[in-house]
This record gives C-alpha cells, sequence and structure tokens, in this order.
C-alpha cells in the first residue's frame, strides 16, 4: 500500500535572510481582492449584498452586521440600501456575534459577517454558546473562506469547516459562484436555525446558471454525469471540477460532477446513492483543509453506509499555506483546473 | 416605586423576599449537597430588589413581550436565580427537590431551554452582556420600552468580550441597558482583585461612557436607591450598577468561613444554616 504526500506540500519558504529580486517583466500579486477565475467568464458583482439587499425588501426582520468589513463582504450594498437596519459592531467579532443573538432572542434574523478566519478562529465560543445552543437564527456569512487570498495564514480560512462542523445546530453552506451565492443567501433566510456561509464576494464568476441549477438546501445535485470518474466538490472546488471535467473529456475520461453545497446536513443518500454505481473513481474536492472537511465526511459516510468504491481527497495540505499570488497558490496547493486534471490522469 | 406586575405578597417587604430567596437557594444546596451557595445567599438582596422593585414581568407568562428582559451571564449562579423566580413565582416551589436532578427543569447550570424565565444559556462567561447589548438594540428597532439587565460578575470583568459590549454599549447610547456587577471579590482561584479586575472599577466603567453607581449590595434601600436612579437617569447612555456583595450573606458561621468561589458546606450544616435563618425572619 502507498501512501500519497500531499500536493504541494513544497512551501517555497525561503529563509528570510535571503535577497529578493523584482520580478523582471511585472509579476503576479498577493493582493486581497485576487480573481478567482478562469479569464473570460462572465461574472456577477457583490451577489450576496444584492441578494440580501433584495430580500430585505419584503423581510422586516433581516438585520445586518458588521465587524468592521462590510465593504469586504459586500454587506456595504445592503449597509447603502437599508442604513436603518446596519448594525457597524467595530473592530470585536465577539460582541458582533452576541448582539446578533440578541437580535435573533427579539425576532429579528440577523446576518453577521466578518472573514471566516476571525468568525471560526476568534468568535467561536460567542457563535457555539449564544446562537447554536439556543438554536437561533443567525446567519453567519464569511469572506475568505480556504485560500481565497493570498495574504498568509491569518486570513486564509483553511480549517474553518473542521472547527464548525463540530458544533451541533449549525448548517453549514459552501457555495460554488454568484448564482448560487445568491439563492443560497435567500433560501438560509427561511432556515429557523444558525447557519454558517462561506462567502465569495467581489467579482464573483457564474458557473452554474448554464445548467439551470437551484440550490437546495441539504442537497446534493449532480451537476453532469459521467462513466469514469465521480466528483464530490463544494464550493469553488465544483467550478473547478466543471472546468477540469472538460478538459479531461479530450482524454476520453468522462467525469460527473455531484456538487456537495451543504457540507452539514450532509446529503449522505445522494452521495452514497452516487458513489455506490460501479466503476467509477471518488474524488472529493473541497477548497479546505484534507482534515475535518468534505472529504473526511463523505469517507466516514461511505464506511458506514458500506459503500467501498476507490477514493481520493483533493484539498488543501495540512500545513500554514505560503502568501502569494492567487493562482500561484491553485496551482501550488493543487485548487487550480490543471492541478485538478493531472492528478486525476495520474489516479486512473 | 413598583413596576413589577406580581400581585401576590404584595405587602411582604424586600427584606422577607431576600429571606425567601435565601431560604429557597439553601434548600436547593441542600438537595444536592452542594452547589454556589456563597454566591446565592451574597446576591439574594440584589435579586430581591430586581423582581420585587425594578423589573416587569408577569408570572405566568414568562415570555409575554412587555416584560423586561433579565440575563443571567453567570450560569453558576442559577441556584440564586431560581430561588428568585421561585419566590416570583415563575416557578414552582415544589420542584425545589428537583434541583440538579436528572430530568429537572433546574441544571445546576443555567440554560434558556431547561427553566421558564431563563432568559439565556450563561455559563461561558463574557457572553452575557454582548447579548444583552443585541437585544436591546431589538427593543429599540421594535419601539418597546422595555429594559435588559444582565446580572454579571466581577470574574466576567476579566474577559475581554465584556468590555467589547461596554464599548458597543456606549457606542450605541443604549439607556435601555442596565448591567449589574455582583462584585464579591471571589473567583476560581482566589481574589479576582489579585487577577484582573483591580480598581477603581466605578470609575473604569464611567470613563468608558456609561452611568455607573458603586453601592452595598447588601443595603436593600441602596439597591433599590441605585435601580431607581439607573431607570430615571436622562442621558443616553447605558448604566451599570457595581454591588459590593459579601459571600454567603446571612449565614453567619458560613460568612466567617474561609471564602472561596465555591465554600464547602458540610452534610449537617444546611440545617444549620437553615436553622439560623429561620430565627432570623424578618418581620
Amino acid at each position: 500500500m502507498t501512501v500519497e504526500p500531499p500536493f504541494g506540500a513544497q512551501s517555497r519558504r525561503k529563509s528570510q535572510f535571503t535577497p529578493r529580486q523584482a520580478p523582471q517583466g511585472g509579476g503576479k500579486t498577493s493582493a486581497m481582492i485576487a480573481s478567482l477565475d478562469a479569464e473570460g467568464r462572465q461574472t456577477v458583482s457583490a451577489p450576496f449584498g444584492h441578494a440580501l439587499t433584495d430580500l430585505a425588501k419584503t423581510r422586516d426582520d433581516i438585520v445586518g452586521l458588521s465587524a468592521d468589513l462590510s465593504k469586504y463582504t459586500d454587506l456595504h450594498v445592503f449597509a447603502q440600501a437599508h442604513p436603518d437596519r446596519f448594525y457597524q459592531m467595530g473592530m470585536a467579532e465577539q460582541v458582533m456575534v452576541s448582539a446578533a443573538a440578541g437580535l435573533a432572542r427579539e425576532g429579528f434574523t440577523p446576518f453577521a459577517t466578518t472573514y471566516a478566519v476571525f468568525a471560526s478562529r476568534r468568535a467561536y465560543d460567542f457563535i457555539c454558546m449564544a446562537i447554536a445552543e439556543e438554536n437561533l437564527p443567525v446567519k453567519i456569512v464569511c469572506a475568505l473562506p480556504g485560500l481565497t487570498t493570498g495574504y498568509g495564514p491569518s486570513h486564509q480560512a483553511t480549517e474553518d469547516l473542521a472547527i464548525f462542523r463540530g458544533m451541533p445546530n449549525l448548517t453549514i453552506i459552501d457555495p460554488c459562484d454568484a448564482t448560487e451565492v445568491a439563492q443560497a443567501t435567500r433560501a438560509i433566510a427561511d432556515i429557523p436555525g444558525p447557519v454558517y456561509m462561506r462567502l465569495l464576494r467581489g467579482q464573483v464568476p457564474d458557473v452554474l446558471g448554464e445548467f439551470g441549477y437551484q440550490f437546495q438546501p441539504g442537497r446534493a445535485q449532480l451537476i453532469h454525469d459521467g462513466s469514469d470518474v465521480l466528483f464530490v466538490s463544494t464550493g469553488l472546488m465544483t467550478m473547478r471540477c466543471i472546468d477540469a471535467a472538460r478538459r479531461l473529456k479530450a482524454d476520453k475520461i468522462d467525469c460527473a460532477v455531484l456538487h456537495v453545497p451543504t457540507i452539514k446536513p450532509l446529503d449522505i443518500a445522494t452521495i452514497t446513492a452516487e458513489a455506490a454505481r460501479k466503476g467509477r473513481l471518488v474524488v472529493v474536492a473541497e477548497n479546505h483543509s484534507v482534515i475535518g472537511g468534505l472529504g473526511e465526511a463523505v469517507g466516514a459516510a461511505l464506511m458506514r453506509e458500506g459503500v467501498h468504491v476507490p477514493f481520493r481527497q483533493i484539498g488543501l495540505p495540512d500545513e500554514f499555506l505560503d502568501a502569494g499570488a492567487l493562482p500561484t497558490l491553485h496551482d501550488q496547493y493543487g485548487l487550480s483546473v490543471d492541478a485538478v486534471a493531472t492528478r486525476v490522469k495520474a489516479w486512473l | 416605586m413598583t413596576n413589577q406586575t406580581q400581585t401576590t405578597g404584595a405587602n411582604m417587604s424586600l427584606a422577607q423576599r431576600a429571606w425567601s430567596i435565601r431560604r429557597h437557594a439553601l434548600r436547593m444546596g441542600e438537595v444536592q449537597g452542594q452547589g454556589y451557595i456563597g454566591q446565592a445567599l451574597g446576591v439574594a438582596d440584589l435579586l430581591a430588589a430586581s423582581y420585587f422593585h425594578a423589573l416587569r414581568y408577569r408570572p405566568g407568562d414568562p415570555e409575554w413581550e412587555g416584560r423586561d428582559r433579565f440575563y443571567l451571564s453567570i450560569g453558576h449562579y442559577a441556584i440564586a436565580l431560581y430561588a428568585a423566580l421561585i419566590e416570583a413565582g415563575v416557578l414552582p416551589e415544589d420542584e425545589i427537590g428537583t434541583y440538579g436532578m436528572d430530568d429537572s427543569r433546574m441544571p445546576m447550570s443555567g440554560m434558556a431551554s431547561y427553566t421558564p424565565g431563563m432568559e439565556i444559556t450563561g455559563g461561558s462567561l463574557g457572553h452575557g452582556l454582548g447579548i444583552a447589548v443585541g437585544a436591546a438594540l431589538g427593543l429599540r428597532r421594535k419601539g418597546g420600552d422595555q429594559r435588559v439587565y444582565n446580572l454579571l460578575s466581577d470574574g466576567e470583568l476579566g474577559e475581554g468580550s465584556t468590555w467589547e459590549a461596554v464599548m458597543s454599549a456606549v457606542q450605541w447610547k443604549l439607556d435601555n441597558l442596565i448591567a449589574l456587577v455582583d462584585f464579591n471579590d471571589q473567583q476560581a482561584d482566589g481574589k479576582t482583585t489579585d487577577a484582573l479586575a483591580r480598581g477603581p472599577e466605578a470609575p473604569k466603567w464611567a470613563a468608558m461612557g456609561w452611568f455607573a453607581q458603586e453601592v452595598d449590595g447588601n443595603d436593600l434601600s441602596a439597591v433599590v436607591a441605585a435601580l431607581d436612579a439607573a431607570r430615571d437617569h436622562p442621558e443616553p447612555q447605558p448604566r451599570v450598577i457595581i454591588c459590593r456583595t459579601k459571600m454567603c450573606k446571612g449565614v453567619p458561621f458560613l460568612e466567617h468561613r474561609e471564602i472561596t468561589h465555591f465554600v464547602r458546606v458540610e452534610a449537617d450544616e444546611w440545617a444549620r444554616a437553615l436553622a439560623h435563618l429561620d430565627a432570623e425572619r424578618p418581620l
């Protein structure tokens, strides 16, 4: 039996005492506002902010809170449209989350936004005890999930799903694209308990629209079928898998893509039914550490259900990631279309 | 002036109410042979003044929208709040024997989903004041004149999240928020003032922008006056009352024991404490 080393485990970090030179002819940037997308694909601006703004026109109970990051979570769109329903709580995630609990106690449906690292690492106890233990309908919507910034570990929430999966009552959503961010924003407002949603912000690619996709909480959905490989993917990795499937088609490799936007509760029935179909390699792909996310959840579910199939994981390695340009990092850590296609070919 | 809508026993004095709260708490402690009885005896006067002078509520309808909210951050003080809720008629007295037992509505740490009148789940310290900020914002949004009271402990002043909430309440000018700090100067490992909460306490809160008062929390008249002043204060700012209390107040042989966060009471001492209390029943 061979154990595959983690993809991209080779860090590019060098000694801080090694001098560097500026790249010739323009280099890539690790700027915070980085595109996730292939060039040329259609994007939508601030889908969360616009969806919440529209929803609030018909729902008086919706309020928005930010911990000094409204411009960076697209909540500023809501704040401009509904200034009396926007609470700027300052750089204080713990009181933002606690106050959201208090507003929910008084009958409101608060959308509390910050970065995924701050919600999961800093505000965990408050989300757990002030919100989840009492099953209050607070929606925690967080930008920069997984590897979506080149700023380094302080801003890269590579383990947020692992942190939150253990929290009872919490629904966890990882949308793929602009279409799904907008649909899920409306849908989670109707979920009676707490929700953690990973957010793609700014100019967000639109991928699922062409498939006539409609988000349903708790449901995994087959985006398209295929006979050689079953991608079980969530979040932005579903768009990577769709593109990788197109590329692998040229190599006569036929890939199905099962999109799993709800990490918890997991749609075990659909996942096991698809995985149980004979003759396919199951590849779980997620924008998250290989520890504690969708991969381990699916692996455990398949074991429990007695579905024994070839199984591989695409995800981030169990390490603090490098800083750098996002496309470089996606190649390095195996989240790019090239990296996905290359590894699938190697596994078959 | 009394705001509460409790009708039974309207001619009982606050001293009698405080006495009854202490007695209910001791009986619960006796059931389990343990409990945070030191805190319950210490805070009984503050709870009597809150439930029988300051708070608006309906004993038979603990979720009445018009009620003032009373948030207990300090889950281990549940024994004290149960005693107050029993005295207020929210909880039945005949459930005292279930305290801390399987299937009881009165678990040893206070949780909202178990107990009528227990508004929030406490126990993880430093949460209550932040939740109170949100509730005060929510009540204001709804145009209500209800107030949010948060009973917190001196130990919680060591939690950074408490100070986030302190700043936020000022930022939002929450004049419908009243924080009650039970300052008994005891936390799990010793004196609070030997750990993080070195005074001066009221000036600290005042400097942050709160209307701050400091009183002897075992002096009923002083507590009542402070609650009235907090309610009537005209400025748009949150209010805090630092209540200096004495652990085990009302049971001298426990008061004089070397006091710690968790007061050890021997099996035969519960009856002795109750007997002492009964002998001191206020007229």
